[in-house]
């Protein structure tokens, strides 16, 4: 494959100032992710110089055959690590031909909450930990477990080393390299207690761009996985009985959280966040009822708690926020098939806009 | 896989200045090695400068659910071979958050040895050889041996080169460079007496270093019999019967041993050892009573003994060491699963600071 490789590889700089732009936007069920290409008469760096668009929606259940077109219009701009060069992915959110956002659409709401004055003056950091987990192509089964069977219970895999305790280390390696190179502010990774479940956190972002990174790093893991035959799985409790779920715990501070007395602000916060607990479950992912349990490091789905370095709560607050009186929390409900935008933009209107 | 490895062996030096450190602890049960990954802004060579982490001590039953942080320190750098550029592996020990060193943290204790005046006045230096075995993943039989059966009887096999003699000789060359490349002090290395078993050897290295070059040499081991698929093992009798077992002879000397008259330092030390055997037994890893026989190259785990150019005794005098009246000596008790810092702190502990 060593001459179909050279030809992907190709550095196209020196024969053309042509660029190729690949469009990325969330197809109809709300987390297949979408995208094709063009090509653009030369670099572009900023997203509004960019072409809008237009995709066949009623090949992705989001138009109808007669009225099929959907728009695309570029959001924000990434090095593609896969084309190298000058080339680039676009995320991209979704428009009727009228210029209304189509129902699937999470960002537009997200993004007018985020441009509240009030909610852009508390600059809200998010840091998100996506959990996922990796599946052999042909059987469905996670990678590395014997097909027909279980591999050991619990214990060793969390951060492991070995062929007997960490399965797919060259995808996650191979995204995490990926995702700086694109752009993305991907701050680590680490082997999750499930085996073949794994863990890369973004951020800090501030406001719309944690959803914007946290999709496209979702689009370059799943483009990895791709390369490598395995197949990527955002399901909260992938494998029923004793063994973990995925979730995608968000990290959340304010302006105000991160300075003096911010831990009252947070305290607050989390008050508020207790009052809407039902809301905030219903957008925090299907499926999530298999997950939160109450077992597993995750807190009982029908109630609301919280508590320091207490991985079994609701929220959790490090014990370092604690003890510096200012910081961050941890909201550990969101599961791993959220949609970033709904959560980050949810959070910071329950904690800085609404009013019980 | 090509396109997968591009990824992973990207150079991100000429995108952007940041780094990943890989951070490494040893977990609950003493031997386990764990790992997780964090983007730093800049390269650091300067442990005291990295930032303090901590892990879901919960998950590596080194902490409860409700109190799970628990805070790893850095302690020693290394250049990452697998993710090359400025990246780096760091040796870290783990704390409470109260600032108490957990149980299993080893180190702690071995630092205040190493730290005693009179022990950096002699400049402690060891060479740890350590001994290990392949197996191979699904069946947990060694490397290269017939599934359901054994290879011919041990001879061939020591230093032997040839595929029905060496098994697995790509994982040890493969260690051996990454390891010269992390900047580990490591000497040497070969095949051992019983097949798909190998050894390397870490040294001279003063002090607390040894410790930290020995757990990064058996992290970067199992790295890469991951990527090639085995298992490893440090367990110091694998198979039972007529195959030799698996140690991690500590070579050992201070300055007063390396210089003129240093043979009658050795043979003070070597008695104050002799006085105090149980208890360097009980600290030289668990099972060894499965090695250390009396067959096989090893003293009876019950008596001390010592002999120059000897390979039955617990403790070995060299003969050039012998020859010149200064020099080192052998110590062949501590089995393959050892915890270095213990160790080596302990033989300095014994024969420099203990009063008999």
């Amino acid at each position: 494959m060593s001459l179909i490789n050279d030809f992907i590889k190709f550095n196209l700089n020196e024969t053309t100032r042509k660029s190729i732009a690949e469009y990325l936007w969330i197809g109809g069920s709300g987390m297949d992710l979408r995208s094709k290409a063009r090509t653009l008469p030369e670099p572009v760096t900023d997203p509004a110089k960019l072409p809008l668009w237009n995709f066949d929606g009623s090949s992705t259940d989001q138009a109808p055959g007669d009225d099929s077109e959907v728009i695309l219009l570029p959001q924000a701009i990434f090095r593609d690590p896969f084309r190298g060069g000058s080339n680039i992915l676009v995320m991209c959110d979704t428009y009727t031909p009228a210029g209304d956002p189509i129902p699937t659409n999470k960002r537009f709401s997200a993004d007018k909450i985020f441009n509240h004055p009030d909610v852009a003056a508390e600059e809200p950091w998010f840091g998100i930990e996506q959990e996922y987990t990796l599946l052999q192509k042909d059987t469905k089964w996670p990678l590395g477990w014997p097909v027909g069977g279980f591999p050991g219970p619990q214990g060793p895999y969390y951060c492991g080393v070995g062929a007997d305790k960490s399965f797919g280390r060259d995808i996650v390696d191979a995204h995490y390299k990926a995702c700086l190179y694109a752009g993305i502010n991907i701050s680590g990774i680490n082997g999750e207690v499930m085996p073949a479940q794994w863990e890369f956190q973004v951020g800090p972002a501030t406001g719309i761009s944690a959803g914007d990174q946290l999709w496209v790093a979702r689009y370059i893991l799943e483009r990895i996985t791709e390369i490598a035959g395995v197949v990527l799985s955002f399901d909260p409790k992938p494998i029923p009985g004793d063994w973990n779920g995925a979730g995608a715990h968000t990290n959340y501070s304010t302006k105000s959280m991160r300075n003096d007395g911010g831990i009252d602000v947070i305290r607050k916060a989390i008050e508020k966040l207790g009052l809407r607990h039902e809301q905030h479950i219903a957008a925090y992912g299907e499926g999530n009822d298999r997950r939160l349990t109450g077992r597993h490091e995750t807190a009982d789905i029908n109630s609301f708690s919280w508590g320091v370095a207490n991985r079994g709560a609701s929220i959790r607050v490090g014990r370092d926020t604690e003890k510096a009186g200012k910081g961050y929390f941890e909201d550990r409900r969101p599961a791993s098939n959220m949609d970033p935008y709904v959560v980050t933009s949810m959070i910071a209107e329950t904690t800085i806009l609404w009013k019980p | 896989m090509s396109l997968l490895n591009d990824l992973v062996n990207l150079n991100l030096c000429d995108v952007t200045e940041k780094v990943i450190a890989e951070y490494i602890w040893i977990g609950g049960s003493g031997m386990d090695m764990r790992s997780k990954a964090r983007t730093l802004p800049g390269p650091e060579s300067d442990p005291s400068r990295l930032p303090k982490w901590n892990y879901d001590g919960s998950s590596t039953e080194q902490a409860t659910g409700d109190n799970s942080e628990v805070i790893i320190c850095p302690q020693a750098i290394f250049r990452d071979p697998f993710r090359r550029g400025r990246n780096m592996l760091v040796m870290c020990d783990a704390y409470a958050p109260t600032g108490d060193p957990i149980p299993t943290n080893k180190r702690f204790n071995a630092d205040k040895i190493f730290s005693h005046p009179d022990v950096v006045a002699e400049e402690p230096w060891y060479g740890i050889e350590q001994e290990y075995t392949l197996f191979q993943k699904d069946t947990k039989w060694p490397l290269g041996w017939p599934v359901g059966g054994f290879p011919a009887p041990q001879g061939p096999y020591y230093c032997g080169v040839g595929s029905d003699k060496a098994f697995g000789r790509d994982i040890v060359d493969a260690h051996y460079k990454a390891c010269l490349f992390a900047g580990i002090n490591i000497s040497g290395i070969n095949g051992e007496v019983m097949p798909g078993q190998w050894e390397f050897q870490a040294g001279p290295v003063t002090g607390i270093s040894s410790g930290d070059q020995v757990w990064m040499a058996r992290y970067i081991l199992e790295r890469i019999t991951e990527i090639a698929g085995a298992v490893l093992s440090f367990d110091p009798k694998p198979v039972l019967g007529d195959w030799n077992g698996a140690g991690a002879h500590t070579n050992y000397s201070t300055k007063s041993m390396r210089n003129n008259g240093g043979i009658n330092v050795i043979n003070e030390a070597i008695e104050k050892l002799s006085k105090r055997h149980k208890e360097h037994i009980a600290a030289y890893g668990k099972g060894n009573e499965r090695r250390l026989t009396g067959l096989h190259e090893t003293a009876d785990i019950n008596t001390f003994s010592w002999g120059v150019a000897n390979r039955g005794a617990s403790v070995r005098v060299g003969r050039d060491t012998e020859k010149e009246g200064k020099g080192y000596f052998e110590d062949r008790r501590p089995s393959s699963n050892m915890d270095p810092y213990v160790v080596t702190s302990m033989i300095a502990e014994t024969t420099i600071l203990w009063k008999p």
